[in-house]
């Protein structure tokens, strides 16, 4: 049996751009909900009116606690004061959010501040009997796996390849409370002083010499990643320019004999 | 002393049947409360049995044959034992009269032998009901002799009469009983289903067809306020489980039932029979003797009035429910008129809206189509992207045109893109004012409302109908029968309403007219296949037929066409449920194709064409009617 904390913020659609549960972070409340929990508190820090957090609450939460903020300040303080004053055994969260400076620091900072120790990249934690300590597996880059064993307390983020959330139920979700606790935060200076705009796919360099020289693995590259929207980008050319371009293209296609 | 014990044994077994019905009318007047027009539905009585449900048996001459024999001679023949118990009254012509009536129940009850002993069709239960010949022939019989006997005056030796009143009075309690667990169900939980059906509308005193899904009531949000759809059988509206309690496990649906004769999980049947078995406490479903799910033995789950619905462990495995592909073909046969899409969608909704139990991919669809407005994710502005050379006029708000485009998710699947250019190319050929909506048009809602997530069909209803109302046009065209039964049949219960044509139905309009000369007739054959959405839930059976015949092609109608015909298997949000069968549905609909000979399949229907085309080859043709349309009516040089 174990005190969990379960770290939740609003997630944004890479496509719509609309507010919605932050995958990593469904990922961390589906774990949380597995979990044999004496007590499972949900935290958000931000805007307690946002439509976004009832997705979590359809998943089968009871509650969810949100320290209210205003939008632009830095949420670690008082998420680490929060968590100090319930001392929970594991505090869970998703590896990246979708929003804000989109660091992934979050969960490294509050770590910091509470003291404990921190696994990245976590996709299945069971906890031993005698609730002291946790065997948690790491995810680590090409599908491999790591198992540690962490005492309690520490921080775990989840990775994407955790096991996937439950959906959202709109009848629990309506139904679930927000408690809202207003805090003092103090403004993010760094967010403030970044510019934001929308994303942009920049074009590839055409690769000299043949694909594949690279070896196996550039190979698989060649075979297995998109090709849409490579090309070479020429600003301004001149018309004899432009057209040795496309020629040399369309040979590249084999459209044109080389 | 004969008739005496007649008249005794008649009113008892009458009485103690009354009783059975009063005690069996308590079960389903537990579930929760519905608006019915019991007056009205009394006085439409009649007409329901005699001209609705008669439609549906007469589609079985034989069937229909012995029913009126059988269920006229009982009816008469009941109502004259009931006069002749009063002695003033028991006079040689109305012994004569009842004899009559009992040997025409009696030729009734013999044709009823003939199909359950000789011709037996599988889609029938036994059990109690292998003994419904015996009851009817050995009360009709028995009573017979005795009614002759008593016309003529008392010939019989007075032990062999009480031997035949007491085999006459086992077959009526045998059938009045029936009434209580067993065949003649039909007889009193029928009529009173056509009474308070929840569907008036779709008899012929009415609209004539009701297919629209009534809208879930969400505005009440606070804990104890009672739960979204049905999750215990309790959960259905009374007079829903009135209407699965008349089922007299006839078959007709089972025969019908895509899902079924693939060897899905499903059984329209058993699925009535196991809510009507979860309206009483114990019964485990072992009395059932028909046919089951497919793959799922009897007695699996738990089952009680106040027990959940759906679970592996419970009376409906959710492999069951989500099998269904809304295709209302069960609903086209029942000829007790039960709508068990209705109750599949009430299911849905509780698995969906309550428990979040949708299964894995289709609640990835729907979590996509919440953010994005559309199942594929994708970004609306890209609606167009494959009509960027067409430059398609795209309607603002306020502003006006005569025919909106209504393009749907087809719009994004390269496969379905060549037949909307084909349509966008024959209405530019005939000269037509239209517009589409670009970005705005968002997804209709179907896959989410068959789904079971009403939440956010509603969400979806309300911004679409807001959107088409900010802009003036004189109907909605839309090639996609999914779109096309939202907007005509679901949207007016959010205030939208306007013409809304399939666009076969206005292809047909601009051959006819002249605008779309036909120039090269197709001059092969063709076979047409009615999706579901078109043809049994609009009626829309007769434009497609008719524009295919105006190109010039021979047409030929599969095993299956028309109102009854097959459903492809991609309604109901049944590709993203995936259940698996013994076979696929659309391998299944192409046999149907095949076996007409025609190398072309003409369909309608976005769904259709990906069901279909993606069932292996050899195989006909797949082509879409605007396809057709535009191959036969290229201008001449």
């Amino acid at each position: 049996m174990v005190d969990v904390a379960i770290l939740l913020s609003v997630g944004r659609h890479p496509v719509s751009g609309r507010a919605r549960r932050a995958p990593t972070d469904a990922r961390a409340l589906e774990m949380a909900l597995g979990l044999p929990a004496v007590r499972r508190t949900a935290l958000h820090a931000g805007d307690p009116a946002s439509p976004a957090l009832r997705d979590y609450l359809g998943m089968g939460l009871d509650r969810l606690t949100v320290l209210a903020m205003a939008h632009g300040c830095d949420p670690v303080e008082p998420l680490a004061a929060h968590l100090r004053s319930l001392s929970p055994g594991i505090v869970l969260t998703g590896n990246r959010a979708e929003g804000g400076e989109d660091s992934g620091m979050l969960p490294y900072r509050v770590a910091h501040t509470l003291g404990v120790a921190i696994v990245p990249d976590v996709v299945a934690i069971t906890v031993e009997a005698g609730g002291g300590a946790a065997e948690v597996v790491q995810a680590l880059a090409r599908g491999q796996r790591r198992a540690l064993r962490v005492a309690l307390p520490f921080v775990a983020t989840i990775h994407p390849a955790a096991p996937s959330a439950r959906p959202s139920a709109f009848g629990p979700a309506r139904r679930g409370r927000i408690d809202s606790v207003p805090v003092e935060a103090p403004p993010d200076a760094f967010l403030a002083a970044c510019a934001a705009r929308p994303w942009r796919d920049r074009p590839k360099r055409l690769t000299v010499g043949a694909p594949g020289s690279g070896g196996a693995l550039d190979r698989l590259r060649a075979a297995t990643e998109a090709k849409a929207g490579q090309g070479r980008l020429l600003v301004g050319p001149s018309p004899d320019e432009a057209a040795l371009a496309i020629y040399e293209c369309l040979q590249e296609q084999g459209v044109l004999p080389r | 002393m004969i008739a005496a014990a007649l008249s005794t044994v008649t009113l008892a077994v009458l009485l103690v049947g009354l009783g059975l019905a009063l005690v069996q009318a308590r079960r389903w007047r537990a579930g929760r409360a519905a608006a019915v027009d019991l007056w009205a539905g009394l006085a439409a009585l009649p007409g329901r049995y005699l001209v609705d449900v008669h439609a549906v048996v007469g589609r079985k001459p034989f069937n229909a044959r012995f029913h009126a024999l059988s269920a006229g001679g009982f009816l008469a023949a009941l109502a004259l034992l009931v006069l002749l118990a009063l002695p003033p009254l028991r006079h040689p012509i109305l012994w004569g009269l009842l004899a009559v009536a009992l040997a025409t129940m009696l030729a009734g009850g013999l044709m009823v032998g003939y199909r359950r002993r000789v011709l037996r069709p599988p889609e029938l239960s036994g059990g109690r009901f292998s003994r419904l010949p015996l009851a009817l022939t050995g009360f009709a019989a028995a009573f017979l002799l005795v009614a002759a006997d008593q016309s003529a005056g008392g010939v019989l030796p007075v032990p062999v009469g009480l031997a035949l009143v007491a085999l006459g009075g086992w077959g009526l309690a045998e059938l009045v009983f029936g009434v209580w667990k067993g065949p003649l169900k039909h007889a009193v939980h029928g009529a009173l289903h056509l009474v308070a059906h929840p569907r008036p509308a779709r008899f012929h005193d009415g609209a004539g067809r009701d297919s629209g899904l009534r809208p879930l009531e969400l505005a009440a949000g606070d804990a104890d306020s009672a739960p979204l759809g049905a999750g215990r059988v309790l959960d259905f509206a009374w007079n829903r489980l009135l209407g699965f309690d008349a089922c007299v496990q006839c078959g007709r649906c089972e025969s019908a039932c895509p899902a079924f004769a693939a060897g899905l999980p499903l059984n329209p049947k058993a699925l009535i029979q196991d809510l009507v078995a979860s309206l009483d406490e114990g019964d485990d479903g072992r009395a059932y003797a028909g046919h089951r799910h497919p793959g799922h033995p009897a007695g699996a789950g738990a089952s009680g009035p106040s027990l959940p619905l759906v679970g592996p462990r419970a009376a409906i495995h959710p492999d069951t429910l989500w099998s269904c592909t809304t295709c209302r073909a069960c609903v086209q046969e029942c000829p007790m008129m039960i709508e068990h899409v209705d109750a599949v969608i009430d299911l849905r909704r509780y698995q969906t809206l309550e428990l979040g139990a949708t299964p894995v991919k289709a609640a990835a669809v729907l979590e996509e189509l919440r953010a994005t407005d559309n199942p594929g994710g994708r970004d609306l502005a890209r609606r167009l992207d494959w009509a960027v050379d067409l430059r398609l006029p795209v309607l603002a708000d306020g502003g006006a045109c005569d025919v909106l485009l209504w393009l749907g998710d087809g719009a994004y699947d390269l496969r379905n893109q060549r037949s909307l250019r084909a349509l966008v190319l024959l209405l530019r050929r005939a000269g037509v004012d239209f517009a589409v909506l670009g970005a705005d048009e968002l997804d209709c809602g179907d896959v989410a409302r068959r789904l079971g997530d009403e939440a956010t069909f509603q969400d979806l209803a309300r911004r679409n109908v807001a959107l088409l109302n900010g802009r003036t046009f004189q109907r909605i065209v839309t090639a996609d029968p999914h779109a096309f039964h939202c907007l005509r049949n679901e949207y007016p219960a959010f205030g939208g309403r306007w013409t809304v044509l399939h666009h076969t139905a206005l292809l047909l309009e601009l051959v006819r007219s002249g605008a779309l000369p036909v120039t090269a007739p197709l001059a092969r054959a063709v076979a047409y296949h009615d999706p579901c959405y078109l043809g049994r839930y609009n009626g829309e059976t007769e434009a497609p037929r008719a524009l295919l015949d105006a190109i010039g092609a021979e047409r030929r109608e599969m095993a299956r066409s028309g109102l009854r015909s097959r459903c492809c298997g991609g309604g109901g949000g049944a590709p993203l449920t995936d259940v698996v069968g013994e076979r696929r549905i659309p391998d299944q609909r192409m046999d149907d194709a095949r076996a007409s000979g025609a190398p072309t399949l003409a369909v309608a229907c976005p769904t259709c064409t990906l069901m279909l085309e993606g069932v292996v080859e050899p195989r006909p043709a797949v082509a879409e009617i605007a396809e057709l349309v535009l191959a036969a009516t290229e201008p001449t040089p």
